[in-house]
């Protein structure tokens, strides 16, 4: 018994340690594409002494950081008319660097000036990195930063372009690595092969600007893609492209939808819940609707039974998400172009100002907890994974952590 | 952030080279094992849609495990490498790099310098060669950059020119107007890049000297126009009207009402080439114009044709279809796009049409694409038989017609 408590202590101490034993961040956010992650314990009391370690950047990013085991990855874009494209790889428990690649673009890199060129977020399957650009040019490395693929849209599909430039996040489903590249000219989504980048399928999409993520609603009979677009969302299986269902209500082109299981909340006057259809043909179920709540540019997020919306003038709403009834409100220190983020009591939002706030919403009432102030420009949204805050400003990657 | 710590050790021997110029230099012939020859083989082939990716992946992991000796064939096979095949070799290039430098070995400066000096490599290739040297002896690089005010490397040329940019600034401040003055212009003269050439341009205009800015970008001033064809519902981008068929500068077709309209003259003042149809349209909605210009070169030549437009529009070089593109009024930027194009010796046509919406906010008034030829660094490329500019006229503006 004697040699069996520091033993255990040292087990202890490993696990703790291990960052493998932490979820991940894989994709925009996180691993459900609705902004929770179960399991994290970020901060809660946000500071300066908060600040683990930040990385200087050589240029601008809306992207959210992705964490994969012991890898933080973050793009970026730089250099005159942001044709140098960046992929950075730190060490997650120290900072470090661990690799960068770098790339010149082979696309289009004019973009409206908020935001920038490297806008969408990374992907990760926990094995391989796949980051992708405004200007199309979409890279796999492997976590070790080897280039395993890559593709130029632009050079493939020379129309696939938005002149005030593309911000979609590929997401993972299934084997595929799905795209949303669409715009007013020439529209698609296509499921890519993780391991080589080659089309698996193609299919067009509504000829106008649109700038949401693909979300997956994930049941136990299926996957289902949804793609969201001015006139609605389609679902589609990830294997083939093949559609599923189609909600033809129409939907925003900014905030993009959350998914729980096989529900899915819409930016679709104000929000619109529907159920995923088991049979394919089948229209959706609309579970509810409620026009007030009107998300901004900031995507909703969803936590057990609540659905969080934060509106363009920078106030929270929380509601049941089982029947869209309000529970309360509360303002925020905005403006915001990134989405909020929760692992469970508390939400986490970075505004333009580079301000974080920390909000509990397990309570009856929301109430804002800490704030932190990094006074850099943050235009993206923040990723969770173990203990820690990643987030990165115009020209910094930060880790929040307890100190 | 920097990939690695800057070393001292670069030798005198590429100040030499410079002071001997590129002329003398005889670009040294990397030789390669069998494999890595085949891996450099095997990215060549990446092509559209992901070709070549499978066997570019385990190429560009043999590339990158190799040692410094693969440097130079790595900046070699960039040259005429294709935008994608270039990106993967910068990419191995720079692993083996960053791995060299962490284990303390040195790098090639020299091979890389020479490269670098050697004109006729790739302005990619050259580009990276510059910033390995930057990065190992950042003096030595800074004393190479004022050498390349006229590189074929419009990144080189890019950090000469605003070398010269930020002392003439300097003269300026000084009250050294006549001095400050003959750098902006030497500046200008070398410049290449839009934001660059703007700063210039306003700097020299401050200091009361004129600038023929259209020429130096070499766009495209004299047209003739014809409109409004109908584009109503957004269908004439894909509808074929008369000039389309073929251009008959002295024939009249009904307009989108039924009206007679027949090709007029448009002389382009704006500083930079801005071709505006609501100058002799008026402020239409749903309309098709086209504009039309000849222009002769003395030879054959491989070009640029480059456009900046945030209306849908499609241009045809020589009768045939070089682009179409059917965004509107997502933003407009000079050298928006660029199409590579054949001139031919003698006289060459350029037709360009161009659709306006029906949106009716405020930013969706423009109808309007500036156009200008040059070569791949951005040089104009002024036809033989190009006219002055035209001076400029003051505007007269017209309500938007229904």
């Amino acid at each position: 018994m004697k040699s069996l408590f520091p033993l255990t202590a040292l087990c202890a101490t490993l696990f703790t340690a291990t960052p493998s034993a932490q979820a991940d961040w894989l994709q925009f956010r996180g691993p459900n594409g609705n902004g929770y992650i179960e399991g994290a314990q970020p901060p809660t009391q946000l500071s300066q002494k908060s600040i683990a370690w930040s990385a200087e950047l050589p240029g601008r990013g809306l992207a959210s950081p992705i964490v994969v085991g012991d890898n933080v990855i973050v793009t970026c874009a730089s250099g005159p008319n942001q044709k140098q494209l960046h992929v950075y790889s730190f060490d997650n428990q120290s900072g470090a660097l661990r690799w960068h690649r770098q790339f010149r673009a082979t696309g289009r890199t004019m973009t409206q000036s908020k935001t920038c060129v490297a806008a969408p977020s990374p992907a990760s399957d926990g094995k391989h990195i796949y980051a992708l650009f405004s200007s199309n040019d979409l890279y796999c490395f492997s976590l070790d930063g080897d280039l395993v693929w890559m593709r130029s849209l632009t050079l493939d599909y020379p129309n696939a372009s938005n002149s005030l430039g593309l911000a979609s996040s590929p997401i993972i489903a299934g084997d595929r690595l799905i795209v949303q590249i669409e715009n007013d000219s020439d529209s698609f989504a296509a499921g890519l092969n993780l391991k080589t980048g080659i089309n698996e399928w193609k299919i067009a999409r509504p000829k106008a600007a649109n700038w949401t993520s693909p979300v997956a609603l994930k049941s136990e009979q299926q996957i289902v893609v949804a793609l969201q677009s001015s006139k609605g969302v389609l679902g589609v299986l990830p294997a083939t492209g093949s559609e599923v269902w189609n909600f033809s209500k129409g939907a925003s082109t900014i905030p993009s939808a959350a998914a729980a299981g096989d529900q899915l909340y819409i930016p679709s006057n104000g929000i619109t819940a529907i159920q995923s259809s088991k049979l394919t043909g089948e229209d959706p179920k609309k579970l509810w609707n409620e026009s007030q709540q009107r998300p901004g540019t900031a995507s909703p997020l969803i936590v057990g039974d609540k659905i969080l919306v934060i509106n363009g003038a920078g106030v929270l709403t929380c509601a049941d998400r089982n029947s869209g009834e309000r529970l309360w409100r509360l303002r925020l220190k905005g403006p915001f172009s990134g989405s909020p983020v929760s692992p469970g009591n508390n939400l986490f939002i970075f505004n333009e100002q580079g301000v974080g706030q920390c909000i509990e919403i397990g309570a009856k009432e929301g109430k804002v907890i800490s704030e932190v102030d990094l006074k850099e420009t943050i235009l993206g949204t923040a990723a969770l994974s173990g203990s820690a805050i990643y987030v990165r400003s115009d020209s910094h990657l930060w880790k929040l952590a307890q100190p | 952030m920097k990939a690695f710590r800057p070393t001292s050790f670069f030798s005198t021997s590429l100040i030499a080279l410079l002071i001997l110029g590129s002329h003398s230099i005889t670009q040294l012939k990397a030789a390669l094992p069998a494999d890595l020859q085949k891996s450099i083989t095997a990215i060549n082939a990446v092509g559209l849609e992901g070709k070549g990716n499978v066997q570019a992946g385990p190429a560009w992991k043999l590339l990158s495990g190799a040692d410094s000796s693969a440097i130079l064939p790595l900046l070699q096979a960039m040259n005429g490498a294709s935008p994608m095949a270039s990106n993967w070799f910068r990419s191995a290039l720079e692993t083996i790099v960053t791995r060299e430098i962490k284990s303390g070995k040195a790098l090639p400066l020299n091979n890389i310098g020479d490269f670098l000096l050697n004109n006729s490599n790739g302005p990619q290739g050259r580009r990276l060669a510059y910033e390995l040297i930057s990065q190992a002896d950042p003096d030595t690089a800074a004393k190479l950059i004022p050498g390349m005010l006229n590189d074929p490397s419009p990144q080189l040329r890019r950090d000469a020119v605003q070398g010269l940019i930020t002392q003439a600034a300097e003269l300026k401040t000084a009250k050294k107007d006549s001095a400050a003055g003959l750098l902006y212009r030497q500046a200008l003269n070398n410049a290449r890049d839009a934001d660059q050439i703007k700063k210039i341009a306003k700097q020299l205009k401050s200091l009361g000297k004129q600038v023929d800015l259209p020429r130096h970008f070499g766009f495209l001033t004299h047209w003739k126009v014809i409109a409004p064809f109908d584009n109503t519902g957004r269908e004439g981008f894909a509808a074929v009207f008369p000039p389309e068929k073929k251009v008959k500068l002295d024939t009249k077709y009904p307009d989108k009402n039924g009206k007679e309209i027949g090709w007029q003259d448009l002389a382009v003042s704006d500083d930079y080439g801005m071709l505006d149809l609501n100058q002799p349209f008026g402020l239409l909605k749903e309309v098709t114009g086209y504009a039309y210009t000849e222009m002769k070169f003395d030879s054959a030549r491989p070009a640029e044709l480059r456009i900046g437009c945030k209306n849908a529009w499609k241009i045809w070089f020589n009768g045939e279809l070089i682009f179409a593109r059917d965004e509107y009024h997502r933003g407009m930027e000079i050298d928006q796009y660029s199409l590579p194009i054949q001139l031919k010796k003698g006289t060459n046509t350029l037709l360009l049409k161009l659709c306006q919406n029906e949106q009716t906010q405020s930013w969706t008034v423009e109808w309007q694409a500036q156009v200008r030829i040059c070569d791949s660094t951005g040089t104009a490329i002024l036809a033989s038989d190009r006219l002055p500019t035209p001076q400029a006229k003051k505007a007269t503006r017209r309500q938007l017609k229904k």
